[in-house]
């Protein structure tokens, strides 16, 4: 099977993933999508990693895993913290901020 | 494969970034191990002092680099050379400010922030955790980390390090945003919006790195840049990558159009961390863009080129434009670091030689220009009768605050007229520098865009110092009704009639020592429930423990002799602004 078929996977998945965060209303969800294009991005670097011969792609990956890690522990933290103050998580209902 | 040879890593040359971090790792140590009490003073020294040996350390490098160039350290991941240098410094210098701005108190003991910010907002839980006097010392190792990616960003020799520089400076960001002490509603909305979209941006970034990888082989500044010069029949790979890239950095920088989180965000955080961000993570941005668009992308530049053009004009317009019609000071300060990021890649479009001394000198003057303006604002309080309220960044709460408070009202007007780049204040002299590079590089049009806005944002900056010397605080004003952002003004600041010092005096501050209690329900709260909260509020310059005011004293003469006498530092840092290829 030739490589190129998981690019277009990993292109696939990354579109779906920007589409949930710019349509979905959920903040969870929207979390969700971003966690989608990291991980669409990933395989997309273990593919060019095994293209190119070298490792360098399979190492960003890891650093990638580590990172959505991270980010995953901030991300809740900061939307359990407005859900508990609103009862809700949608992104529609937080409004207070306008110009 | 069997003989393991240690790697080989200069340390000198990476000793900003490792006093930094280190310290933040030391300062969570101290979050776990020293008592409460001796906490915030531990914490507050442990902070300066990394800040300050950051500033040492970029001093004690500069000899070196001057002479030789600058160094690759780590096999090329971080690159120590001038501009790096220079960055750091700023980066350091500015940090060390916005920390005595984020450690200074009311003289009853209140900072910025929330007692505890994972209570909630309005609960028995808040109200217990703020008549204790519970303190957040976690804001100091937040603001270190941040600090210490900053300190990466501009220096990162390969897209994995400036990947995971980019994250280690936004994450202690996105919590130091929701940990505000008033308004925390706001505060809390804040957080989220910076956390979605700057997840998502960042995700876009990461997606541009994957795909010139796929290009090139290689995540090396260097190597990327010879893989650029020879065209190959994958070049949409190279130029969607590129594109994601640079829409990533300028995400963080706040040009148009991935702009929008910045005026939210700016308004919710805790006004010193809003200082601290507006100033240092732009520095830190603008570094890396320089970087990538001066060393790596320099061929693609016949591409690139046009979207930097309508980037850099549309954040000067947008900046400008919509900084005009608002009527809160935070948000007038944010739509103006939206314009003032369009004056900064005006300098950066032009590919000049001048450009980038342009470009370093301008982030220290605005960052200086930055932290002493949101320290000030910090300052300036409403008050009701017994106690102290949050900031009073309504645009009329102002009004006549020159005429109690002088001193505090030169030093801010002072800012703003550096901001728009009056002569003998240190903005004019750096917009001077980006537009003659644009000029220099055949950019005269965005000089002359960049010039014309720089006038029409003048006047908004002058309607403030109007506002604050000129008009007098007359009897009572009802802030709201009528007034331009009506209704939406409405979410957060009470629907009361607003008194602006109608007694002519300011009254007298709580007993020092005594531990503020909030006896009202949050206000917040209330606003979400549409109840009315405050009345009588006036507007105040609250009383503080006083390293702000040596901070914005700083700031001042920083403004103020860059303003007079920039020959000195442009020369100096023109002697090494010298990318390593």
């Amino acid at each position: 099977m030739s490589l190129v078929n998981y690019l277009v996977l990993s292109a696939i998945l990354f579109s779906l993933g920007a589409t949930t965060v710019l349509l979905r209303r959920n903040a969870i969800i929207v979390f969700m999508g971003v966690e989608l294009m990291l991980n669409a991005s990933n395989l997309a670097l273990v593919t060019f990693s095994r293209m190119h011969g070298n490792l360098t792609g399979q190492v960003l990956a890891f650093f990638v895993m580590v990172v959505a890690a991270a980010e995953v522990v901030v991300g809740l933290a900061v939307i359990i913290a407005i859900f508990r103050t609103r009862k809700s998580a949608s992104v529609d209902d937080v409004n207070l901020l306008k110009s | 494969m069997s003989d393991f040879s240690a790697p080989d890593v200069q340390w000198g040359a990476l000793s900003p970034i490792v006093v930094v971090l280190g310290a933040a790792v030391v300062a969570v140590l101290v979050e776990a191990f020293v008592p409460a009490r001796l906490r915030r003073t531990v914490q507050l020294v442990l902070a300066l002092a990394a800040t300050a040996g950051a500033i040492l350390a970029v001093a004690l490098l500069w000899g070196g680099v001057k002479d030789d160039g600058g160094t690759k350290v780590l096999g090329g991941s971080v690159l120590v050379d001038g501009p790096t240098l220079v960055l750091q410094g700023t980066i350091a210098l500015l940090a060390l400010l916005s920390i005595l701005i984020i450690a200074d108190r009311t003289a009853t003991g209140e900072d910025a922030f929330a007692p505890s910010a994972a209570s909630v907002p309005g609960s028995d839980y808040e109200q217990l955790s703020r008549r204790l006097g519970l303190r957040q010392t976690e804001v100091y190792p937040l603001v270190l980390f941040a600090t210490g990616g900053m300190l990466i960003f501009p220096a990162a020799g390969d897209l994995l390090t400036l990947f995971v520089a980019l994250e280690v400076l936004s994450l202690p960001l996105y919590l130091l945003t929701g940990m505000a002490r008033r308004r925390r509603l706001l505060s809390q909305e804040a957080s989220m919006k910076y956390f979605l979209l700057g997840a998502f941006a960042s995700a876009l970034f990461l997606f541009g790195i994957v795909l010139v990888y796929g290009y090139c082989g290689s995540l090396s500044y260097a190597e990327i840049a010879s893989a650029v010069q020879t065209p190959s029949d994958l070049d949409a790979l190279l130029l969607v990558g590129s594109v994601l890239i640079l829409a990533g950095l300028l995400f963080k920088v706040g040009a148009v159009p991935f702009h929008t989180w910045t005026p939210d965000v700016y308004q919710g955080a805790p006004t010193p961390i809003t200082g601290f961000m507006a100033a240092c993570t732009k520095v830190a941005a603008f570094g890396a863009l320089l970087r990538v668009v001066y060393t790596v992308f320099p061929d693609l530049q016949w591409d690139l080129q046009v979207l930097m053009w309508v980037v850099a004009i549309a954040t000067m317009v947008v900046g400008t434009g919509i900084a005009l019609v608002q009527t809160d000071m935070k948000r007038i300060l944010a739509y103006s670091s939206i314009a003032h990021a369009g004056f900064i890649l005006t300098g950066i479009v032009s590919l000049d030689q001048a450009g980038i001394t342009a470009v370093l000198f301008y982030l220290l003057v605005y960052g200086a220009a930055t932290v002493g303006s949101f320290g000030i604002v910090w300052l300036v309080r409403e008050k009701s009768a017994d106690e102290i309220l949050g900031e009073a960044t309504h645009l009329s709460q102002w009004a006549g605050l020159g005429r109690r408070h002088p001193v505090l009202a030169l030093a801010f007007a002072f800012f703003l007229l550096s901001f728009a780049g009056i002569p003998l204040t240190a903005g004019f002299a750096g917009k001077f520098g980006v537009f003659s590079a644009a000029v220099a590089g055949g950019d005269w049009p965005l000089a002359l865009i960049g010039v014309l806005a720089s006038s029409a944002a003048a006047f908004f900056y002058v309607r403030i110092i109007v506002l604050m010397f000129f008009t007098g605080p007359s009897g009572e004003r009802d802030v709201l009704v009528g007034d331009g952002g009506g209704a939406s003004t409405a979410a957060y600041v009470p629907p009361v009639p607003v008194v602006i010092g109608s007694d002519g005096t300011v009254a007298e501050m709580e007993p020092v020592g005594q531990v503020a209690v909030v006896t009202r329900p949050d206000e917040a709260l209330a606003v979400l429930e549409g109840a009315e909260v405050a009345h009588g509020v006036t507007t105040t310059v609250v009383r503080s423990e006083g390293p702000a005011l040596i901070a914005i004293t700083v700031c001042v003469a920083i403004t103020a002799i860059l303003g007079v006498a920039p020959s000195g530092i442009v020369s100096a840092i023109s002697h090494v602004a010298h990318f390593l290829p």
